[in-house]
């Protein structure tokens, strides 16, 4: 199974916060709507998002997501990076859209 | 008419974002050294502090409508402002009903304090108060409408929980009786992003986490008398409503 620093070197994303990049990731989950996330997200899946605000960061605590990827150029705010550093939770950014880093993704984890 | 100073979105220690020192007893010392005559007291998915902030306001000499921050399901922010615990307490048993199941994880997302005219600690609320209700947004502005309230979109201009971050505008088909503007964005940029949303009155406040923020923006109101319905009559243009000078301290 691939682990998070794996996912980064395949498909190239930026690293804003390195948590625990030897988490296995299991799966992936993209919504936007963190409740949605709250309610259908699992263990170890990686969370593709438009949203930068600090909550995401609570939401991949509870969920124990793998890591979180923050699409379209978009960057994580500074509270947003204080909390995941001490919650050892790690977002990696990109210039991508979620179709195109979904895609990416799907590849990868299909051939595993 | 009479001048009434108002900050209408003030968290409480029940909110999890909110420091655990905005207890009722607290914020509305605060608001009476300040000179604000009606706060309301909104937190998130709840009102369990409502009942006793109005009781300690009656002893204080300022206004507080009990109110709450409503979640909708595509997570716009809604103010819902009553006269009256009881309404308030009625519309919290609805959302209630449409938060999902689970037990806030205090660690992560924050204690949620439910407190006494003392600042006693009376228990801990145990809903995941931080979540969407399953409600829509239009469900919730009718609901709060039928049981007598005021609806109004939170903080517009944020990126994050408010109606124009989750639907890209405000949708004609609701009935909102004011936008809030956030203590962020000053008059001037309000209006060139948002002017043409003037059809609807706007307020501004300081949806104030912390003490210290509490008051740092305001409205008046010019009402012949401080009463729900005189304020109910100033969103549907027969009194006036004027925003403070920003960032006062």
């Amino acid at each position: 199974m691939l682990k998070v620093s794996d996912i980064i070197e395949k498909i190239g994303l930026d690293i804003r916060v390195s948590g625990d990049m030897h988490k296995y990731v299991t799966g992936c989950y993209i919504s936007d709507l963190l409740s949605d996330v709250m309610a259908h997200s699992k263990d170890g899946e990686l969370w593709i998002t438009l949203q930068t605000h600090p909550n995401i960061v609570a939401v991949a605590v509870i969920k124990g997501l793998s890591c979180i990827v923050i699409t379209n150029g978009r960057l994580p705010e500074t509270d947003t990076v204080k909390k995941a550093e001490s919650e050892n939770i790690t977002i990696l950014t990109t210039s991508k859209t979620t179709f195109e880093i979904a895609g990416l993704l799907y590849n990868i984890l299909r051939s595993e | 008419m009479k001048r009434f100073i108002a900050d209408l979105h003030i968290h409480t220690c029940l909110s999890p974002c909110a420091e655990l020192d905005m207890t009722p007893l607290r914020i509305i010392d605060t608001a009476v050294k300040k000179g604000i005559d009606v706060i309301a007291i909104s937190d998130h998915n709840s009102a369990e502090n409502a009942e006793i902030a109005v009781k300690i306001a009656m002893k204080k000499g300022i206004m507080v409508l009990p109110s709450m921050e409503i979640t909708s399901q595509e997570e716009a922010h809604v103010l819902a402002i009553f006269d009256s615990v009881d309404k308030v307490m009625g519309m919290q048993e609805i959302v209630y009903r449409h938060l999902p199941n689970g037990i806030n994880d205090e660690r992560v997302i924050g204690y949620q304090v439910v407190v006494n005219e003392n600042d006693e600690v009376l228990r801990f609320n145990k809903r995941i108060l931080f979540s969407a209700t399953i409600l829509s947004l239009k469900e919730i502005v009718d609901t709060i409408h039928s049981i007598g309230g005021i609806a109004i979109a939170s903080h517009i201009d944020k990126e994050i929980f408010s109606v124009v971050s989750q639907f890209g505008f405000i949708p004609g088909d609701i009935a909102f009786d004011a936008l809030e503007i956030s203590y962020n964005t000053k008059r001037q940029r309000a209006e060139s992003v948002f002017g043409g949303y003037k059809t609807i009155p706007w307020i501004t406040s300081s949806d104030a986490h912390h003490l210290a923020d509490l008051g740092r923006r305001t409205v008046s109101f010019f009402l012949d008398e401080l009463t729900f319905d005189e304020i109910k009559m100033a969103f549907k243009g027969m009194r006036k409503i004027e925003w403070n000078t920003e960032d006062m301290d």
